[in-house]
C-alpha cells in the first residue's frame, strides 16, 4: 500500500459516510459574532430612509428655484407649470400643460433608478432593509433565496441604462452650478451647487457599469491604450464608490434643501 | 507577558457537537492556532485541527473565531482583550469531519466543474505573447490560497444549503472571471457563469471580499465585472445589436 492509499484509508476511517458525519456543525445561534455587527446596517437603514423621506418631500415642495439657483431635485423641470418657472433647461418644456402631477416625478426616477440599481446601494439595502444578510456571518431570516436570478431582481441588470441617463443629469447639474457661479460668484449657494456637482460626477463616473463600458469588457488592454487609461482613472474613482455614494447623496440633499430654504426666504443673509 | 485566556472550542464529529470550555495560557506574540496547539498538547490531545504552513499561505487553518471566518495562524491573540472569551468553531457552510476540521470537498467538486484554460487551437505552447497590462488584472486572482473562507461566508450557500448544486461560490466565480479576462482564453465563460455556476445568485454584499486573507477585491474586480459581461451577453439589446451590425464576436 503506497502512502496515498494509506492516507485515503485513514481518511475513510475518520470520515465514514454516516449521515450525521456529513452535516455542518449544529450551532444553534444565529451568529457567534461578538462585535456590534448590527450598527452598520442600522445606520445605513436610517441614512437611506432619510433620503427617501426627503425625496418625497422635495417632490411635493414647490420652492425649487430662486435666481440663480435651481434645486437639484427639480432640475431640469420638463413641464410648463408655474412652479417650474426658472428651473427649465434653456426654457425647454417637452411635457405640456396637461401634466398636473409634481414635476419632480418626471425626472427623479432617473437618478433614483441609477442609485437603486447601483452595485454599492444594492449591497447596502440588501443588507440593511432585506437583511440578506444583515452582516457577514449573521444568518439571514429568509427561508429561500434566489438572488438576482429571476424577476423582479433580475431587472437590476439594466443598471447601465440608468448610468447613461445619470451622465446627462450630472451634466445638467454641472451646467446649473456653473451658471450659478457666473451669476453669483460670491453666493454660498453657488459653491454648494459646485461641490454637489463634483460629488455627483465622481459618483457617476466611478460606477461599475462605467468601468465596464470604458474598457472593462476588453481582454486586450494593450490594443486600446486610451480606453485603458480611462479605465485606470475610472477604477480609481470606483475604489471610492462607497464614500462617493454617501457623500453625493448627502450633498444632493443638502444642496436641494439649501436652495429651497433660500427660495422660501428662511435663509436670507446677503451672500446666501 | 502571559495570561490565562478563556476559550470555547467546538468539539464533536459530524454535525453533532458542543462548545467546550477551556482556560489556557497565552504568551506574547501568539496567534489563535498556537493556542489550539497548546490545547492539544496539554488538555485535549484528540482535538482535531487542520493546519500546515502557519504563515497564512496554505489556507488550511480556516476556522471561525468569535463568529468570523479567519485563518487561525493569522489571528493574533493581541486583537482580543484578556478577559474576553474566544469562541472557535469550524466553518459553518461545510460539513464537519471532527472538531475544527471541515470536509471541503464541495469546493473541489466545483473546481472540477470549471473548464480549464482553453487557448485557441492555432496557438501552440511557446507562442503566447501577452503584455503585462493584459494579464495583470487577472493576476490579482492568482493570489488566492484556497482557504475557502469566501465560499464559507457567502450567505447564498451558508444560509441556504439547497443552493449548493446551483452555485459555485465566489472562489470559483472569480476563477471563471480570471479565465474570461485572459487574452488567450476562448471558452464560453459568460453563459456558463450565469446558467451553471449561479452568478445571478450573488447579490454583491461583499462578504467574500471582507474575509479574503489575501485582500483580493473579489466582488469589485471579479464578480461585478463578470456580471457586467453577462449583461453584455444576455440582457443588453444595444450590445446585441452592436455585435450584429459590426459582426463582433461576443
Amino acid at each position: 500500500m503506497g502512502p496515498r492509499e494509506v492516507e485515503r484509508s485513514a481518511m475513510t476511517q475518520t470520515t465514514p459516510e454516516a449521515p450525521a458525519r456529513r452535516q455542518r456543525a449544529q450551532v444553534k445561534v444565529r451568529t457567534l459574532r461578538t462585535d456590534r455587527w448590527w450598527l452598520v446596517p442600522l445606520v445605513t437603514f436610517l441614512g437611506l430612509s432619510s433620503f427617501l423621506v426627503y425625496g418625497v418631500w422635495a417632490i411635493i415642495d414647490t420652492s425649487n428655484f430662486v435666481e440663480p439657483y435651481i434645486a437639484p431635485f427639480a432640475a431640469p423641470c420638463l413641464t410648463t407649470q408655474e412652479v417650474c418657472e426658472g428651473a427649465r433647461l434653456f426654457g425647454w418644456a417637452p411635457v405640456g400643460d396637461w401634466y398636473a402631477l409634481p414635476p419632480g416625478l418626471l425626472i427623479l426616477g432617473l437618478p433614483g433608478g441609477f442609485r437603486l440599481t447601483c452595485y454599492y446601494y444594492r449591497k447596502s439595502y440588501y443588507r440593511s432593509f432585506w437583511l440578506s444578510p444583515a452582516a457577514c456571518a449573521v444568518q439571514e431570516p429568509h427561508g429561500k433565496y434566489t438572488g438576482e436570478t429571476r424577476f423582479p431582481l433580475i431587472i437590476q441588470n439594466i443598471h447601465r441604462y440608468f448610468f447613461y441617463f445619470a451622465v446627462v443629469i450630472g451634466a445638467i447639474l454641472t451646467y446649473d452650478a456653473v451658471l450659478a457661479v457666473v451669476h453669483k460668484p460670491l453666493g454660498l449657494g453657488s459653491w454648494i451647487l459646485v461641490l454637489n456637482a463634483v460629488l455627483i460626477l465622481g459618483y457617476t463616473f466611478g460606477c461599475h457599469s462605467c468601468r465596464h463600458i470604458t474598457a472593462g469588457r476588453l481582454n486586450h488592454f494593450s490594443r486600446h491604450p486610451l480606453r485603458y487609461r480611462a479605465w485606470t482613472f475610472v477604477s480609481k474613482l470606483n475604489a471610492k464608490h462607497q464614500p462617493l455614494a454617501w457623500a453625493s447623496m448627502f450633498s444632493v440633499m443638502g444642496a436641494d434643501l439649501y436652495v429651497r430654504l433660500v427660495a422660501k426666504g428662511i435663509i436670507a443673509f446677503p451672500y446666501a | 507577558m502571559s495570561y490565562k485566556a478563556k476559550f470555547k472550542v467546538w468539539r464533536g464529529e459530524g454535525g453533532e457537537g458542543r462548545l467546550e470550555d477551556f482556560t489556557v495560557e497565552v504568551n506574547e506574540g501568539e496567534v489563535v492556532l498556537d493556542i489550539i496547539h497548546r490545547l492539544q498538547a496539554t488538555q485535549a490531545p484528540d482535538l482535531a485541527v487542520r493546519w500546515n504552513c502557519k504563515a497564512g499561505k496554505c489556507g488550511s487553518c480556516s476556522m471561525e473565531i468569535n463568529g468570523k471566518p479567519r485563518l487561525g495562524c493569522m489571528t493574533r491573540m493581541s486583537t482580543f482583550s484578556e478577559d474576553e472569551t474566544i469562541t472557535v468553531t469550524p466553518m459553518r457552510t461545510f460539513p464537519v469531519i471532527k472538531d475544527l476540521v471541515n470536509d471541503v470537498s464541495y469546493n473541489y467538486q466545483k473546481a472540477r466543474e470549471v473548464p480549464s484554460f482553453t487557448p485557441p487551437a492555432d496557438v501552440r505552447p511557446g507562442e503566447f505573447r501577452m503584455k503585462q497590462v493584459d494579464v495583470e488584472r487577472s493576476q490579482e486572482f492568482r493570489k488566492c490560497i484556497e482557504c475557502f473562507m469566501c465560499n464559507n461566508i457567502c450567505h447564498v450557500i451558508r444560509d441556504h444549503e439547497e443552493n449548493k448544486p446551483n452555485f459555485s461560490g465566489p472562489r470559483f466565480l472569480m476563477r471563471i472571471a480570471e479565465l474570461d479576462m485572459h487574452p488567450y482564453d476562448v471558452a464560453d465563460r459568460q453563459e456558463t457563469a450565469q446558467e451553471e455556476h449561479g452568478l445571478g445568485y450573488c447579490n454583491i454584499t461583499k462578504c467574500c471580499t471582507e474575509v479574503c486573507p489575501e485582500h483580493i477585491k473579489i466582488t469589485d474586480n471579479a464578480l461585478i465585472p463578470m456580471k457586467e459581461r453577462v449583461v453584455d451577453r444576455k440582457y443588453d439589446p444595444l450590445v446585441w445589436l452592436g455585435n450584429k451590425i459590426f459582426k463582433r464576436s461576443s
